[in-house]
């Protein structure tokens, strides 16, 4: 016990005497919240646009501010040619180009069937495809309404069979922001990174000294020593919780809805895998630098990728999804979102939570015991 | 009392064998030196020794207590210094020897006794606030050795502690060694400095894993090297090379800086060989005379005479 206390006095001194190690702790997990947060932003809310009007009568004229007036369609633009369209697309003024043709408007009068073309700047698909939905649902509720002005001008009674318009309410986040979505998701990584980096990189640093050697020679067990590294991140690490908490109250307003003390409980659980990561990092390593690389190339980067972080693992291939089973991270951020935006606890989330104490005992375990057979 | 005894110890890394069946013998209080160049094996030899790597085959008694079995207890009674060791850079003097005094657990009167003692040694006494990594090379390496023994081992493993530091500072850390040895404590050290060679009590000298001569400096002189060496001084060192090689002077003829070393046979006097072949030519000779072989030419002699079988 008292050996352990040493070791975990020495751990807490050398980190606070190594000013990289504060900047990392306490400076970029809110320097990274704040950019990732605002960077991992995927909904649209504005679309510059650029008018190609041949038609230029009353009902295209109509539909442009029906346009206007959802506030999503900035009409920067008016051009004559296609030329200028293309070249404003070419030069990223605008994302979308609306053509009328020449007859859109006699068309519309008689009756017949008038088309608009939708020229997109697609080079960001995600941005594209957002905006067509937009320009869709705006122009199919003005053809609602056109189709009933003439009808009514013929003067005959109009009665829809079934008039449904879907009215789509998203809970949790009503406002479907992303951001309100990414931002638990980015608070899971940060933990992830730092105490996987941090346990790695602090037993690999004494190998590279050669006080490893030094160490394994005193009467110190294999797991005092595991400990004595562990004890000191673990702190770290929720004292990262709380700052990234913190940020993301006063930054973006989110504030957790269900259970403090179920998120750090979670996150207690959670981190005994990537302790245990670490731990095998520094096995399989001899430098900083090279368990630097495994760390972010081999573990973390395929953890974060298969974890439902950046994209629903609904839409991944069928294989790829069996695999993110096997990621922790996943889980986690399972939990965190489940605790932050919908305030849900154990009860709800229990499967999750077992699952983790499985992948956290068994990842430790095996590092472990791998650890202890490299000193011997 | 032998303080280690090593039996037949081999060490292999997959195919490779990097200590091979070595046996030697410590008596307690010895200075005992592990000599041979790059890769020879001292450092696993030694890892063996302090428990902290398991023997392929073989084994040893450090302190009476086995390394195959035993290695916690051998822990227990030894001190270490790694070859790469240099303290917690970032911690202070004092937290260094207090970390190291606190693992192996010294109750407090016997650590603010050992800590005095090891501040003493180092020279570092009012200077326990220093970050360590800013002392220099000298005085870390005797701080190192402070904190090494700070549980008063009775054998300490030194591995190259010299390696690196400036003469001056490698001299004091000798009188340091040989303080322990005072107090009956056995020093083991490891050193690629031949002359380093001339301060420890016993040796032995490893080339690719095997032990290839072992004794004291005056045995090693004499057993190992039943031969005459002739130092020769004169102008052009390299012609004379050439004559006395093409004349077939001795077994071995080789370069020491500006002068010749030609060794023969104790049995035949070589030098009016000597004289008469180069006199005929164009060559200045200031001197021939017998010296006494040092510890160079006998590892020389040793390991050539190794190659070539
Ligand atoms: N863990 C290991 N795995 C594989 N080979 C090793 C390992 N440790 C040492 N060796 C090899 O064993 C041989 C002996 O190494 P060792 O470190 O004992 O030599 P040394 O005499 O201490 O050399 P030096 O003077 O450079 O310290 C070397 O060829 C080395 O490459
Ligand atoms: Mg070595």
């Amino acid at each position: 016990m008292k050996i352990l206390l040493r070791i975990i006095k020495k751990e807490f001194l050398q980190f606070i005497r190594d000013p990289k190690m504060f900047r990392i702790v306490l400076i970029a997990p809110v320097v990274q919240l704040v950019l990732l947060g605002y960077a991992a932003n995927l909904e649209v809310k504005v679309i510059h646009t650029a008018v190609y009007n041949q038609s230029k009568g009353t009902t295209s004229r109509n539909l442009l501010r029906e346009l206007k007036a959802t506030g999503y369609f900035h009409l920067d633009y008016y051009v004559n040619n296609y030329k200028e369209l293309q070249k404003l697309i070419d030069r990223g003024n605008v994302v979308l180009g609306l053509v009328f043709d020449k007859d859109f408007d006699s068309n519309i009068g008689a009756s017949r069937k008038a088309s608009i073309q939708a020229v997109f700047d697609a080079s960001d698909g995600n941005t594209a495809t957002i905006s067509a939905g937009y320009l869709q649902a705006a122009i199919q509720k003005f053809n609602r309404k056109i189709s009933l002005i003439t009808l009514s001008k013929k003067g005959k009674e109009v009665r829809f069979p079934a008039n449904i318009e879907p009215i789509t309410r998203v809970w949790f986040n009503p406002e479907l922001k992303t951001r309100i979505f990414m931002v638990p998701g980015i608070m899971s990584l940060l933990l992830m990174i730092i105490t996987i980096t941090l346990t790695s990189l602090a037993i690999v640093k004494e190998k590279e000294i050669g006080t490893f050697d030094q160490l394994i020679v005193t009467p110190i067990k294999p797991y005092q020593l595991i400990l004595g590294k562990f004890i000191p991140f673990v702190a770290v690490g929720l004292i990262v919780i709380v700052i990234v908490l913190t940020a993301m109250a006063v930054v973006f307003n989110i504030s957790v809805k269900g259970s403090l003390l179920f998120l750090f409980a979670s996150s207690l659980i959670f981190v005994l895998s990537t302790l245990g990561l670490g731990l095998f990092i520094s096995t399989v390593t001899k430098t900083q630098q090279q368990a630097m690389m495994i760390a972010t190339f081999g573990v973390m980067m395929p953890m974060i990728y298969l974890s439902g972080f950046a994209f629903p693992i609904v839409n991944m291939p069928v294989s790829i999804q069996y695999i993110t089973y096997l990621i922790p991270l996943r889980y986690f951020i399972e939990i965190i979102r489940g605790v932050i935006l919908k305030g849900l606890g154990l009860a709800d989330l229990w499967t999750q939570f077992v699952i983790l104490i499985f992948f956290g005992i068994l990842i430790l375990f095996l590092s472990s015991l791998r650890f202890k057979k490299k000193i011997d | 009392m032998d303080s280690i005894e090593v039996n037949n110890l081999t060490k292999k890394f997959g195919g490779f064998t990097a200590v091979n069946n070595v046996s030697f013998k410590v008596k307690r209080g010895e200075i005992f030196g592990f000599l041979g160049a790059n890769g020879a094996g001292k450092t696993t030899t030694i890892k063996m020794l302090c428990g902290i790597l398991t023997p392929s085959s073989g084994d040893a008694l450090v302190a009476g207590f086995s390394v195959k079995d035993q290695p916690d207890m051998v822990k227990r009674n030894i001190g270490y210094m790694s070859q790469k060791f240099s303290l917690y850079n970032d911690l202070t003097v004092s937290e260094n020897i207090e970390f190291f005094g606190g693992v192996y657990g010294l109750e407090s009167k016997l650590f603010l006794e050992r800590k005095k003692w090891a501040l003493e040694i180092a020279g570092l006494r009012g200077k326990e606030k220093t970050i360590t990594g800013d002392l220099p090379g000298g005085i870390k390496q005797r701080l190192a050795l402070g904190t090494a023994v700070i549980h008063k081992p009775q054998i300490v493993f030194l591995d190259e502690p010299t390696s690196g530091v400036d003469p001056i500072a490698r001299r004091q850390f000798w009188e340091l060694i040989n303080q322990l040895a005072q107090e009956d404590i056995t020093v083991i050290v490891t050193t690629h400095y031949l002359e380093e060679a001339e301060y420890c009590n016993s040796l032995i000298l490893m080339d690719s894993g095997e032990i290839i001569a072992r004794g004291n400096v005056f045995e090693l002189k004499n057993n190992y090297l039943n031969k005459t060496i002739y130092e020769i001084e004169c102008e052009p060192t390299l012609l004379t090379l050439e004559i006395l090689e093409e004349n077939n002077i001795g077994d071995e003829i080789t370069m020491y800086g500006n002068t010749i070393h030609v060794i023969a046979p104790k049995k035949d006097d070589v030098e009016l060989t000597i004289r008469n072949a180069l006199s005929s030519q164009n060559i200045l000779l200031k001197s021939v005379k017998k010296i006494q072989p040092t510890l160079d030419d006998v590892f020389v002699h040793l390991l050539e005479s190794k190659n070539e079988t």
